[in-house]
């Protein structure tokens, strides 16, 4: 056992190994429960693809709400999946771990958030050009849209975060989380659709896409500290 | 080396103690006994800092815990009322994140090596779901054999669930951290056969 310890001891991987530990473990997670992740996926093409259905088939009509419609689904698809970034390490002990590991919360939660966005925020982004066909958008407004996502689906999950960790251990928290969180995404959400409306009528993005990127800065800065704090409130 | 200055605990509107004060020396254990609800868990987690004592405060190497922060925690191994145990992870996996958590790489075979002292040698590949409440407790507790450096180990209800052998491999385990000089504070129901250590009862009434 002795001679087991001291390979350890010299495997020491420091914060580096223990964020991608977190990632890798989250992922591996997010693979084996299958299920989770593709409802929140399948939510977001169901919720695109009625609103053609429910508005009809008058393309200039489509071309008009597709920004809109595709960054609120997104919006709400991205909040579907935050009741599974931290309830279930909060219920089985594992946030504990994670808040008296020797590394930083802060770092730890970014690995989390990390995970998290690589399993629901990216599918998004790839999918969302092609849903934008229903829509009738042109090519460049499908690139800007998708890039569009590609900044700002992190910032909903870092913001997320944050609604994720304050409702730990309160009952109901899935209202509360959307009550919490909607109105923070709400800069993402006039931004990101103003983006494609903005190459649609032949306008310049980079403002908009300028401003997607502060935000995403400003929230990988801010939210896995606040994220931290409030699970180190919710532990008490 | 580990202290407990007139702390009290307060939760919701019950206070569960007040004014309790302990001071356990290297190389001793400290045997946390009493009711249910008399505030064990609570006491246990104020000494690893996730909770905030009422009143009073802990001291580690003389100094206040809140202040050591980091450098507290590296020193300390908690394993919860929870196991913290993935059901959709395998117990393999499960110990391996639990160490890279705290930035420690094992090999496979020595986590294999582990888990094999506590008796699940050939089902550290199944999933933790179907494991037994002994078995997942096993799981969480494989993780101490990594953990003779850390000198303070905070152990809430470990002998719950475990069968006379793995008892027995526990009491070992804790024997001989404290034979290290280390500090181990634990909670059970059940009377703890630590002959040849140095056991302080601290028992809490409800």
């Amino acid at each position: 056992m002795e001679a087991v310890l001291d390979t350890a001891r010299e495997n020491r991987t420091g914060l580096a190994g223990a964020f991608v530990s977190v990632v890798q473990r989250d992922l591996l997670l997010a693979v084996r429960r299958r299920a989770d992740v593709l409802t929140s996926f399948f939510f977001f093409i169901i919720v695109v693809s009625l609103f053609p259905l429910g508005v009809g088939p008058e393309p200039n009509t489509l071309r008009e709400i597709a920004p809109g419609v595709v960054w609120v689904a997104a919006l709400l698809a991205s909040m579907l999946a935050l009741h599974r970034l931290l309830a279930g390490d909060y219920a089985d002990g594992t946030l504990e771990q994670l808040v008296l590991s020797a590394q930083p919360l802060t770092v730890l939660v970014l690995g989390k958030i990390l995970a998290h966005w690589l399993v629901t925020g990216i599918p998004l982004v790839l999918i969302a050009p092609l849903l934008g066909l229903q829509f009738d958008l042109p090519g460049d407004a499908l690139a800007v849209m998708a890039l569009g996502l590609l900044l700002g689906t992190p910032v909903l999950s870092m913001l997320g975060a944050i609604g994720a960790a304050l409702t730990l251990g309160v009952r109901g928290a899935g209202g509360l989380v959307a009550l919490l969180v909607l109105p923070l995404y709400i800069p993402v959400l006039i931004f990101g659709a103003g983006a494609v409306s903005a190459a649609m009528s032949g306008q310049s993005v980079e403002g908009h896409m300028s401003l997607l990127a502060a935000f995403l800065l400003f929230s990988v800065v801010v939210a896995p500290w606040a994220t931290a704090a409030a699970i180190r409130i919710a532990m008490e | 080396m580990l202290q407990g200055i007139d702390l009290a605990c307060v939760r919701g509107q019950r206070r569960l103690f007040g004014n309790l004060n302990f001071s356990v020396p290297p190389g001793e254990a400290l045997w946390v006994s009493g009711p249910n609800g008399s505030g064990k868990t609570s006491l246990l987690r104020m000494l690893c800092t996730l909770l905030a004592p009422e009143a009073g405060e802990v001291r580690w190497r003389g100094k206040r815990v809140r202040e050591l922060g980091d450098a507290y925690r590296a020193e300390l191994a908690y394993l919860g009322h929870a196991a913290a145990v993935k059901d959709d992870l395998s117990g393999l996996e499960n110990l391996r994140f639990a160490l890279a958590q705290d930035g420690l790489r094992v090999p496979e075979a020595a986590l294999a090596d582990a888990l094999g002292r506590f008796g699940l040698a050939e089902r550290e590949d199944l999933p933790a779901r179907v494991l037994s409440q002994g078995q997942r407790r096993r799981v969480s507790l494989a993780r101490l054999l990594f953990c003779s450096e850390r000198p303070l180990w905070i152990l809430d209800e470990p002998l719950t669930a475990l069968d006379v052998q793995a008892i027995e491999l526990v009491r070992a385990l804790i024997a001989a951290h404290l034979g290290r000089g280390c500090v181990v504070v634990l909670t059970s129901h059940q009377e703890v056969d630590l002959s040849g250590v140095k056991v302080q009862n601290l028992r809490m009434v409800g």
